[in-house]
Parts: C-alpha cells; sequence; structure tokens
C-alpha cells in the first residue's frame, strides 16, 4: 500500500509541477437572522519551481454545496387544468453549484477532462439511473430552474488571471443557500488538460437563534409546536388586552 | 430589512410580512373571517413554500382566534356546548386531514390539492355570497322582511341535543359533520375554516346569527392548535419567526378593520368579502388553467 503510495506520488509529481496557493475572504458564512446571501471572494497564487510554459494558463474555480436527491417533476394539461405527471429522480444534485473560468469555456478544459473531473454544471449532477423515457430533459429542467433561482452559475471570464500567476474571482451565494460544507476546486488548466487540482471547503451553518429554532423543531418537535402556539396565545390575548384598555380610555 | 426564515429557509422582507399580516388583519377585523383562506395563497405568491405556508397559517390562524373569542366571552355569544361538538367533530377531521396531505406530499400532488380546495371553496362561498346578499340588498330596498326557515330534514334525525344559548334542540350529526368538513379543510388548507363555518351554521344548523361568529372562533382555535402540532411533529413545517412576523401585523391590522367594519353595512360589507374571495379564486383557477411558463418542478426526495 505504502508502496503504491509512493509510487503515486512520484508519478503525480511531474503533473503538480504548478501548486495553488488559496486564500478565502471569509472561512464560513453564517447563516443569520438577517442573513441575505454572501458573496465570497476566492484568490490565490500560483506556485512554481520551473519557468511558465508556453501554453497560456488557465484557471476554473468550482464551489458545490452539500449534494442530495432531487425529485423533477412535469406538469402536463390533464382534464383542462395543469398537474404533476411525469416525475424523474436526479440521484446527486448538488444544492448550489458555481463555476467560473479565465476564458471562453471551450478554450479552458476539453470534454474528456470535463467528464473526469465532473466541472461543468451538467457534469456536477449525477443522474444515472434516471428512469423516464428522456431523460435530457429533466436534468435540464433542474438546471434552467436551479439557475434562474442564482443556485447554479456558470460564468466565463470571471476568473481574474494575472501574469499566469494571481487570479481571484467572486461567487455570490444567493439567500436561500443549504446548510452543509461547500466545497471549493481551483483546477489549473494548459492546453485544455487539467495540471493541477487544489480542493478546500467552506462551511455553511445557521448560527443563533436560527440554528436554535431549526434544531428544536428537529429535536424537539413538540416543544416546538407547543411553544409556537404559546407565542400565539399570548399575542392573541395581549392584543384583546390592548384593544380593551384603548378603548376604555 | 430581509429576514431569513429558519424553517422555510428563505429569506424574505420583514416589513413585506408585517405589511401582509396587517392587510390580512384588517380584512378579517372587518369581515368577522380568520382571514387564512386570503393569508395562505399571498404566501404562496412570494414565495414561501406551501408546505410551510399552510402550517404557519395555522398557528397564526390560533393567535387572531384567540383575540376575537376573548371579546366574545365578554359579550357572552360563545355555544361552549355546541362548540365542544363541532370540536369533537373537527379534531378527528383535522387528524384525516393531515393524513391525506402526507399522503398526497408523498406523491407530490399536495400543491395541487391545496390549489384545488381553494379554487373549489373560495368559488362556492364567495360565489353563494355575492348572489345572497345582491339578493338581500334588492329585498332590503323593496322593503320585505327576510322569514328565516325552522323545520327542515335535519330536525328529523336521531341523538337530538338541546344546545341553550343557540336555542336550538336538533340532533348531534350534523354538527358533527360540519365539524370533520371544516377539520379535514383546516389541516389541507391551512384555514381555521371559519369562512365555511359560520355559513353552515347559519344556513344548515339554524343558530343564530349574534352567536355563530363567538362559538366559530372558539372551536377553531382547537382545531388549529391541534393543526399546527400535527404539523409540527409531522412535517416540521411550522416556521416560528414567519407565525410571529405575520400574527403582530395581524393583529395590529385587526383592529383598525374592526373600526372600519362598523362604518359599512353589512350587504355591503358581504358583497365586498364575496368580490374579494372570487378575485383570489379567480386568480388561483386562471394559474390552474394557463400553461404555466415553467411545467417542471422540483421537490426532495423522501422528506426535507
Amino acid at each position: 500500500m505504502r508502496l503504491l503510495l509512493a509510487l503515486l506520488m512520484v508519478l503525480a509529481t511531474p503533473l503538480m509541477a504548478e501548486e495553488v496557493v488559496l486564500g478565502l475572504s471569509k472561512d464560513e458564512i453564517a447563516i443569520s437572522a438577517d442573513f441575505d446571501g454572501s458573496e465570497i471572494l476566492i484568490y490565490g497564487a500560483v506556485k512554481r519551481e520551473t519557468t511558465i510554459p508556453d501554453e497560456p494558463l488557465q484557471v476554473i474555480i468550482t464551489v458545490s454545496g452539500p449534494s442530495h436527491q432531487v425529485t423533477v417533476r412535469k406538469k402536463d394539461r390533464r382534464f383542462g387544468i395543469w398537474i404533476n405527471t411525469e416525475s424523474a429522480e436526479i440521484d446527486e444534485a448538488p444544492s448550489f453549484y458555481a463555476v467560473a473560468t479565465s476564458d471562453e469555456w471551450s478554450k479552458v478544459i476539453s470534454e474528456t477532462e470535463d467528464l473526469r473531473h465532473q466541472i461543468s454544471v451538467e457534469r456536477a449532477i449525477r443522474a444515472v439511473g434516471i428512469n423516464a423515457d428522456d431523460p435530457q430533459r429533466f436534468s435540464k429542467a433542474l438546471i434552467r430552474i436551479l439557475s434562474s433561482e442564482n443556485k447554479y452559475q456558470q460564468r466565463d471570464f470571471e476568473v481574474n488571471l494575472r501574469e499566469q500567476t494571481l487570479f481571484d474571482t467572486s461567487i455570490a451565494m444567493p439567500a436561500n443557500l443549504t446548510e452543509g460544507s461547500h466545497k471549493i476546486r481551483v483546477f489549473l488548466t494548459r492546453n485544455q488538460e487539467v495540471v493541477s487540482i487544489y480542493a478546500t471547503e467552506i462551511d455553511v451553518r445557521k448560527v443563533g437563534l436560527e440554528r436554535w429554532l431549526f434544531t428544536l423543531s428537529r429535536q424537539q418537535p413538540v416543544i416546538y409546536g407547543l411553544m409556537s402556539l404559546a407565542i400565539a396565545i399570548i399575542a392573541g390575548w395581549g392584543a384583546s388586552a390592548a384593544f380593551q384598555i384603548l378603548r376604555r380610555g | 430589512m430581509q429576514v431569513y426564515l429558519p424553517i422555510a429557509e428563505v429569506s424574505v422582507n420583514a416589513f413585506l410580512l408585517l405589511g401582509l399580516g396587517g392587510l390580512v388583519g384588517v380584512l378579517s377585523g372587518m369581515f368577522g373571517v380568520g382571514g387564512g383562506f386570503l393569508m395562505t395563497p399571498l404566501l404562496f405568491f412570494i414565495g414561501i413554500p406551501p408546505a410551510v405556508a399552510v402550517a404557519t397559517e395555522a398557528n397564526q390562524i390560533v393567535a387572531s382566534s384567540f383575540s376575537g373569542v376573548l371579546a366574545h366571552f365578554r359579550r357572552k355569544t360563545v355555544d361552549l356546548r355546541m362548540g365542544t361538538v363541532l370540536l369533537v367533530g373537527g379534531l378527528f377531521g383535522a387528524a384525516l386531514g393531515v393524513v391525506v396531505f402526507n399522503y398526497l406530499k408523498s406523491v407530490g400532488q399536495v400543491d395541487l390539492l391545496v390549489k384545488l380546495c381553494y379554487v373549489v371553496f373560495l368559488g362556492i362561498i364567495g360565489g353563494m355570497m355575492f348572489f345572497e346578499s345582491l339578493n338581500a340588498m334588492r329585498k332590503s330596498r323593496a322593503g320585505v322582511v327576510p322569514k328565516r326557515k325552522k323545520h327542515n330534514w335535519i330536525h328529523g334525525l336521531p341523538f337530538k341535543m338541546r344546545f341553550r344559548t343557540s336555542g336550538l334542540y336538533i340532533s348531534v350529526i350534523p354538527p358533527l359533520i360540519v365539524g370533520v368538513a371544516v377539520g379535514i379543510l383546516a389541516a389541507i388548507m391551512g384555514v381555521g375554516g371559519g369562512f365555511i363555518m359560520v355559513p353552515a351554521m347559519i344556513y344548515l344548523l339554524g343558530m343564530p346569527t349574534k352567536v355563530v361568529v363567538g362559538t366559530s372562533l372558539f372551536q377553531i382555535i382547537f382545531v388549529t392548535a391541534f393543526t399546527t402540532m400535527l404539523h409540527a411533529t409531522t412535517n416540521f413545517t411550522v416556521d416560528i419567526v414567519l407565525a410571529v412576523l405575520l400574527l403582530v401585523g395581524g393583529v395590529i391590522g385587526a383592529q383598525f378593520g374592526a373600526v372600519l367594519g362598523a362604518k359599512l353595512k353589512a350587504e355591503q360589507l358581504r358583497i365586498l368579502l364575496a368580490l374579494m374571495v372570487l378575485g383570489v379564486c379567480g386568480k388561483l383557477a386562471f394559474d390552474l388553467l394557463v400553461m404555466p411558463s415553467e411545467l417542471f418542478s422540483l421537490g426532495t426526495a423522501g422528506g426535507h
């Protein structure tokens, strides 16, 4: 095992002749009561021991949220009204996915490399065991809907690259983020081939009151329900009492 | 000011919610209805997930009904015995409604069911109210005094019971059925059911109008409280932050509504309410009939 690992290291070293050093504008995204989306600044540099090769360097940065199984439903006209008829399960779809590149997509990476590393939005979705007559329709619909909500973003030319060494981009994350660790990947490519990969994570989680209420509603649903009712009763009684005072006064 | 709702998991403008609560509160104060039938579709329109809207609205109705029933207790216009009979049916209906709701949620038809319920019931109630108040207005102009029917088939049923406050001696079967029906609707539509309960009590049970609203509110508190608990424990869809924002606006709006309502005539008030009900119904029906711009929708598999 150790031998294999050593062998891999030896094989991997020439590939990783250029390495990414990465920085993030924040370590975690906190969903507090006034959370209204967030922007993270991702910046870094390319560390290399050798001279810069002739082929121009390109950078791809992806941010992906936790994956879930998603049901996509399609409406059809039945008895004059539009109701859900067909449905398909998408095995794994990230709750958030953004790809930013330093140039036009087709110039940055080849089909095969995209397939291998699952970089583009289409590849990031796993819909293998889809059981509909036209599976493409459903995964396309998923991408279309989530793109319109800004949850899926494919943005070319959004990574600024200077002197083939320094790069940065900012990713806007919508207000309706899902909790969990979000994976950040940086790919360096030359001649449409991936030459280096760097991966890290940023945590998105509810904090404070939001955290407390959410946890309570899942772990102590009876207490949570009774608390909701108590608030309702007190507010109702309070309004009635206040109105009485106003009318007398 | 944006507020992130912990259960609905969306960020919405707090003032928008306060305003919506206030607006519906004004209307409910004016017309003596809970306002859930207006609030729940409005919540759909601003992007709250339907399951959360329905469950949270039930919680808000507890607040507005409790506020309302206290006033009726002071005036002694609550028929506790009738309320209890309706309540027994209501609790049974609510449990049934949540079962139906959860089953349809699992097959992806819950939105359709909720919307269809709205279109059908708002259409029927709105239409009936509209024509009834038009007739009443015409008759009052002509100077004819409306007559209440004293005896119908309902008086032939067994298990009779005396309801002193309402001055009735009728079988417990019709109130039980009305209770069950309203309970089911409360659970599915996220409404107190006042807009169905009130006409049913007047026209089917023949209760005097002055005790109808108080009695209806009395039993709605318990049915919606029960519905809230069921939704909170089985679906985890009650959003307490959303509920608080709505009910703060609601209880304040209701006070203004009550003042406004006192300045209008009963028939005018009912026609306005009928038009509003028909308007919401029309909007929902339009959405069902017209081809949507996006045919696909997303849902999480196996719960949230």
